[in-house]
């Protein structure tokens, strides 16, 4: 096939793929660990309520807690067992959060429960948005927003296409590309019930140039009567961010503090949307997903469908690490998060685990004032002034950063601190000045409101 | 199932992975990308250049030492910026000019021009210059007497002048003819592009050879180390401005060429002006600065009182670059209006 690569966003890194090691293995199932971990907010937005108690013995994909409220998702056992504990469990952010500890019967079957089907032909878009919500869905690109509060167009607008986002250009991952080789049917599915949901007459599967082998495959699976168009984009970082890859494909712009849907679009991760197509016929819940295993200090990497609930500590024994084991991220190295311990679980959102080693860690460059150099400004993907943004941050003048300079355009995506020679952490500082700058405009809505 | 990752972990913020860019990197291929420029100079002028070179290396690099010590910083002598200070400054003076003025100018170079705004990154001018301009306000004959390229005897022995005691006036044994732009002012003499172009008159220490220059410059664009829009710009507004000119007439204005190849424009407009500190940020930002720059280098050459202007140029200019910087921003992605919606 002859495929034209699409102009790319301005600006961007080109950071080492490393996903050599990878992007060649097929999915292979996790054992269940002893105990699993469920937190009840694997979502941006509220946490679900419990309908077990403890002691009570699940079946696997049984629900065990339901959606409170719209933005909400619902959670299903990832294993036939007991209900151990229903507490406070650990997470990424360092946090407690209400959870579930699930002991998995060691000698079951495992077979999953299916529930009531959502056939795409003759249900509603209202039916398949709650059909998400029950199946507990949320975006499994990392960013964890409920699928169908994405998929739910406002009475006032209107979406003409979707883009199936299977760029990943996090380095070292590689579950996306995995899916879209070996789930094109699922995915194909997930596009009828998603244009179906949005009312799209479109969608676009987005992919990244290096995984041609994956767009060959989805074309040349391509059901004839779905109007969908397979796109390769340039090799860049962050290529795969929502509002760049619009502006790529459809060269809207969507305009500052707004979303996809303003320009009539919706950006959905290739992998959300397999597990749409897997998931609603047979009326399930989601219970795994596809992780990369991968980094320097993993013996096994490659890719696993691993429970929810599953903690870092068995999956990373299954896998196999090295002594020298530093540092673990969850997501990728240029997003993702350092994990504060091993004992929080693998979620809905957990795209990839990479361990570095020492060697990776180990040397803390000195930071140097900032020589004005702008490589920080050809860096960015959304062309702010990271430079200006920095010198402002280290003096605390968050507002002005927000005022003047856009800080809340920044998606935090990390390209400027890769590049800067003086090492200065300057998504890092951005982070810090976001969460101040919406605690404050929390607190101000809460005494307005009083 | 053995191998227990049981460890204190790292916790580190995002991102995890960086391009390995370094600003002492930076700062030594700048020093590498001049040292064809400083090898001309020493075939050129001789033991008077090494001399002169290494004092005004060796000063900028004791002064930046002992002001950080003084002011209670770590040293930053390691980042090697100071050495490119120290080397650029040298590559700026006449031959032969006595010792005691090169020490003096280079400690003003690191005193006033980087370290009394706060070191590395907060200088408003390139540091070179300003130790450069204070010599040239100090003491104009010395800054404007030139001795001979490839004399006989550059390297068995050094002019005399250059071991003047400190504010004694220093006597010349060999005075050469005028520098290119100087003739071209005062004696309406053009000298030949070629010879200007490798090098082959007189000047600064470092000015003379464009060919070697413009390599060194070419290098450090080529590893995207120098923001090539800075010359870009230079070089556009000269040609352009002086091409005008000499095309309305050709007997009192010098064409471009002889513009951009003679005096410290080609050494300015390369290693001077692209000081990342003192120059603009943005990439319009960095053509509005090369363009000014170049316009002002031409405006003085031809109109002003001194035949040469590629140093007063880049300090004016460096003074803007901060007011261009808060008139130029990028264009936020989201506040462009949609294309085609
Ligand atoms: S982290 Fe923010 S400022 Fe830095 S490159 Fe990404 S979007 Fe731009
Ligand atoms: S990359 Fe770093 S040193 Fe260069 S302009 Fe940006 S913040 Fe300053």
């Amino acid at each position: 096939m002859n495929w034209m690569t699409r102009r790319s966003f301005p600006h961007g890194i080109h950071p080492q793929p490393a996903k050599d090691e990878t992007q060649r293995e097929p999915i292979r199932q996790f054992p269940f660990a002893p105990l699993m971990v469920i937190p009840l907010l694997q979502h941006i937005g509220k946490p679900a309520v419990t309908v077990v108690s403890e002691g009570q013995e699940v079946v696997r994909g049984q629900l065990i807690a339901r959606p409170d409220g719209f933005l909400s998702v619902a959670m299903h056992a990832p294993a036939s067992g007991v209900i151990r504990r229903i507490d406070r469990v650990p997470t990424l952010l360092g946090s407690m959060v209400p959870g579930i500890y699930l002991q998995p019967f060691p000698a079951s079957t495992q077979e999953v429960c299916e529930g009531m089907p959502c056939p795409v032909e003759t249900a509603t878009p209202e039916e398949i948005l709650a059909a998400i919500q029950q199946a507990g869905i949320v975006g499994l690109g990392g960013a964890g927003f409920p699928t169908h509060a994405k998929l739910q167009v406002p009475a006032d607008k209107h979406i003409d296409t979707v883009i199936i986002n299977g760029v990943e250009c996090e380095p070292y991952l590689t579950t996306d590309h995995r899916v879209m080789l070996e789930q094109s049917a699922d995915i194909y599915t997930g596009i009828r019930y998603v244009l179906k949901a949005t009312g799209a007459a479109r969608a676009i599967i987005a992919i990244e140039d290096n995984k041609r082998d994956a767009a060959e495959y989805l074309g040349a699976m391509l059901p004839s009567d779905l109007p969908v168009s397979i796109e390769l984009v340039t090799v860049k970082y962050p290529q795969g961010a929502e509002k760049l890859l619009v502006s790529v494909l459809l060269n809207r712009e969507v305009p500052t503090g707004g979303l996809p849907v303003d320009i009539h679009a919706a950006v959905i991760n290739v992998a959300t949307t397999a597990e749409i197509g897997r998931l609603l016929p047979r009326g399930r819940g989601i219970q795994e997903r596809v992780v990369t295993i991968t980094g320097p200090a993993v013996r096994r990497r490659g890719n696993y469908r691993i429970p929810i609930g599953t903690p870092l500590r068995f999956a990373l024994e299954t896998v196999g690490t090295s002594e020298d084991l530093s540092e673990v991220l969850v997501g990728g190295p240029m997003m993702g998060q350092a994990a504060p311990s091993l004992d929080i679980p693998i979620t809905k959102g957990t795209s990839g685990v990479v361990a570095y080693t020492e060697r990776e860690t180990g040397h803390q460059p000195p930071i140097y004032p900032c020589v004005h150099c702008g490589d920080c400004l050809e860096a960015c993907p959304m062309s702010l002034n990271p430079s200006q943004l920095g010198l402002l941050a280290a003096r605390e003048h968050y507002q002005a950063m927000v005022d003047d300079f856009h800080l809340m355009t920044c998606f935090e995506c990390g390209a400027c601190s890769y590049v800067c020679p003086s090492h200065i952490p300057l998504a890092q500082r951005f982070r810090v000045a976001k969460a101040y700058i919406r605690k404050n405009q929390a607190s101000v809505v809460r005494s307005q409101a009083s | 199932m053995d191998e227990r990752p049981n460890k204190t972990l790292k916790i580190s913020a995002a991102p995890h992975l960086a391009s390995g860019a370094s600003v002492e990197r930076i700062m030594r291929n700048v020093v590498l990308a001049l040292l064809p420029t400083t090898g001309f100079a020493v075939y050129a002028f001789g033991l008077a250049a090494l001399l002169s070179l290494f004092t005004a290396t060796l000063t900028c690099v004791l002064a930046e030492h002992l002001l950080c010590k003084l002011a209670g910083r770590p040293s930053t002598v390691k980042d090697w910026s100071v050495v490119i200070t120290g080397l650029l400054y040298g590559l700026t003076l006449p031959p032969g000019l006595p010792l005691w003025m090169v020490c003096l100018g280079g400690l003003i170079a690191v005193a006033m021009g980087k370290a009394l705004y706060g070191g590395l990154g907060y200088n408003l001018f390139n540091p070179a210059l300003v130790g450069r301009a204070f010599l040239q306000a100090a003491f104009p004959t010395a800054m404007t007497t030139w001795t001979p390229a490839f004399s006989a005897d550059r390297f068995t022995s050094l002019p005399g002048s250059m071991l003047a005691p400190p504010f004694g006036t220093p006597h010349y044994d060999q005075i050469s003819g005028a520098t290119p732009l100087a003739a071209m002012k005062f004696e309406q003499t053009l000298s030949d592009t070629v010879d200007l172009f490798l090098g082959l008159t007189s000047g600064s220490l470092g000015e003379t050879c464009s060919l070697l220059i413009l390599l060194g410059g070419l290098y450090l664009i080529a590893r995207r180390m120098m923001n090539w829009r800075i010359p870009a710009g230079i070089f556009t507004a000269v040609i352009l401005l002086s091409g005008l000119l000499h095309l309305s007439d050709a007997q009192a204005y010098p064409s471009p060429l002889f513009m951009l190849f003679s005096g410290g424009l080609m050494l300015g407009a390369m290693f001077m002006a692209t000081d990342m500190v003192a120059s603009p940020i943005t990439p319009l930002g960095c053509y509005l600065y090369g363009v000014l720059i170049g316009a002002l280098v031409v405006v003085i050459r031809l109109w002003g009182g001194m035949p040469e202007g590629v140093m007063y140029a880049i300090l004016l200019a460096n003074a803007v670059s901060p007011l261009i910087d808060r008139l130029i921003q990028p264009v936020a992605y989201g506040t462009r209006r949609s294309k085609d919606s």
